[in-house]
């Protein structure tokens, strides 16, 4: 469906997207991974075929997007980052005037923006304004209207940025169910748990390099351990920094990781460790065990460090 | 409940033609503007008012005028000039302020070109829009007209196609003037270029009132081409000069759409 080779993205001499390759397959559910900044959306606009390809090459659907970008667009469905409803018409005038802009028949159209409204849980917002929209409804409206033209491809950016939890599982129902429809779906998301829910398949992206690609479970094999135990130690040990107590306990795990009000340590069997911990005479005030998440690898990868 | 598959007798999406794509934006935009029609109207009564005021009212003082020869009333010299100020108004309106908003602040063009459409229909499909908006404006003055009796001749009709030239090269010249624009601010600039030119361009007095350097300036700015057209057809005094006017105001609007197309690709394509 979308095969990218060395792809390259440019600003004046800001490189967006610094060559990466991606394939993605009829059916799957492909996710985008990274911080802010980190060339998700650059990539998506280029696989939309409204961005110029700077360098390598890209075919979406097998067709070239500097040749033929309409004949990709009319057969790929697009919920870009930013909701670009049409905020001068109604709700359903928003599916039925956009489903025109595909060549479809108008009595076909009207017919499917039912269903969609349906589909999405807007029905009885059928006549409103858009301007009267809560967010999240918003966003529905925007996936409605991307499967319009009935998409072989689905393009979502950052689908729930922004929504209440409420809004968000209502949108990840929505999108699991076009999955099981059988409709690929590439999205980018910052949300590890989205990514967890909805893709097959994901790469991590960051400073416009692909830094890792799996599935969640593998790359939660190949970059972390199996659990995380985290430590938290009280005013007992204030003279002792967490450095200190970091290096007390290096050995007992496959990494340390010292934030400023706990320790990560990264280990197979959580438990034990924590036992291993007190057995040295340490005693935390809190600990908890868990296991190890997307969001470990994700750190992992592309840093604590914050990105604007 | 299949939402994706494309089930057998469906249509198939597809890119639009020209025609099509110009359609259907004139349609989506007929949609938006349902709600405020009293927007068009205060567009439309502006030179209607001007015209009862000077035309009529200041005609009263003024006495006999002659143009390409003819002697004529005072606000017969006048009503050409307000119609062809009402297509300048109509098409630009739409250019300007409403195009801004749209590729700015409602992002329509965004949405479009996630769809089979292109920058060239966006183009073609908005500056349509703006003729039309400048023809009703015009049409439904050229009535005023003739209900006062101001149209001398029968080829006051053509001062209709005259009035979408001028929309034409109003409005493609206000469209990429706006790709440029950062701010509301920015539009002072479009008002600066508009009234002199609407009270300058030979619509009160004649261009003999200028020295001659001034008269030539004066000559080529596209109001005054189209000010004397429609003041040629409404008194049917035309000549092959008047095609000057034809030919200037087609260039003008035809370079004007081509440079937003271009503008369009710089500012959404990236």
């Amino acid at each position: 469906m979308i095969l990218a080779s060395g792809l390259r993205k440019s600003f004046g001499s800001f490189e967006a997207v610094r060559g990466i390759d991606v394939d993605v397959r009829r059916g799957e559910s492909f996710g985008f991974l990274g911080p802010n900044g980190a060339g998700k959306s650059s990539t998506m606009r280029m696989v939309a075929a409204v961005s110029p390809v700077s360098g390598g090459t890209l075919r979406i659907l097998g067709l070239d997007p500097a040749t033929d970008g309409p004949e990709i667009r009319a057969r790929i469905g697009v919920c870009p980052q930013e909701d670009t409803l049409d905020t001068e018409l109604t709700v359903r005038d928003n599916l039925v005037v956009y489903g025109r802009y595909f060549g479809l028949p108008r009595a076909e159209v009207r017919e499917r923006a039912d269903e969609l409204l349906e589909f999405v849980q807007l029905t009885d917002k059928a006549g409103a304004k858009v301007e009267d929209l809560s967010g999240g409804m918003k966003r529905r409206l925007t996936i409605a209207r991307s499967l319009v033209n009935r998409p072989e491809l689905l393009l979502l950016d950052e689908p729930t940025t922004g929504l209440d939890p409420q809004a968000r599982h209502v949108v990840w129902d929505r999108l699991f169910r076009l999955k099981q429809q059988g409709v690929t779906l590439v999205l980018t998301t910052h949300y590890m748990d989205e990514a967890e829910q909805l893709t097959d398949r994901l790469v991590v992206m960051d400073k416009g390099l692909i830094v890792a690609e799996g599935s969640p479970l593998a790359l939660i094999a190949e970059h972390s351990t199996r659990e995380v135990a985290e430590l938290r130690f009280g005013v007992a040990e204030e003279g002792e920094s967490h450095e200190v107590l970091a290096r007390k306990v290096e050995d007992l795990a496959e990494r340390v990781e010292v934030l400023p009000d706990r320790l990560l340590l990264y280990t197979a069997d959580g438990e034990e460790t924590v036992a291993q911990v007190h057995e040295r005479g340490l005693t935390p005030v809190a600990t908890l065990v868990r296991r190890s998440t997307l969001e470990d690898v994700f750190l992992r990868l592309t840093g604590r460090t914050l990105v604007d | 409940m299949a939402l994706v598959s494309v089930a057998v007798g469906r249509s198939a999406a597809r890119p639009l033609g020209a025609g099509e794509a110009t359609g259907l934006l004139l349609y989506r935009n007929y949609l938006a503007y349902r709600r405020a029609w009293y927007i068009f109207l205060t567009g439309f009564l502006e030179p209607v008012f001007y015209l009862f005021s000077i035309g009529v009212g200041v005609g009263q003082l003024v006495t006999g005028f002659e143009f390409n020869g003819h002697e004529i009333p005072y606000a017969e010299f006048v009503a050409p000039g307000m119609l062809a100020t009402s297509a300048m108004n109509g098409a630009v309106l739409d250019a300007t302020f409403n195009f801004f908003f749209k590729l700015k602040y409602n992002k329509l063009f965004d949405q479009l070109l996630a769809t089979p459409l292109t920058t060239a229909d966006i183009a073609r499909g908005e500056l349509s829009w703006s003729l039309l908006r400048g023809g009703i404006y015009s049409a439904g003055f050229l009535v005023v007209m003739v209900a006062m009796g101001l149209a001398s001749s029968w080829w006051a009709l053509l001062a209709v196609p005259a009035a979408l030239l001028i929309g034409l090269c109003f409005g493609a010249l206000g469209m990429a003037l706006t790709t440029y624009m950062r701010s509301w601010q920015d539009f002072e600039w479009v008002n600066l270029a508009m009234m002199p030119m609407f009270l300058f361009s030979a619509t009160f007095f004649p261009l003999s009132a200028y020295p001659t350097g001034v008269a030539w300036v004066v000559e080529a700015t596209p109001l005054y081409r189209g000010v004397v057209l429609c003041r040629e057809l409404t008194t049917g005094t035309l000549s092959w000069a008047s095609a000057v006017s034809v030919v200037y105001l087609v260039v003008l609007g035809a370079v004007g759409l081509a440079l937003v197309r271009r503008r369009l690709d710089a500012l959404l394509l990236t």
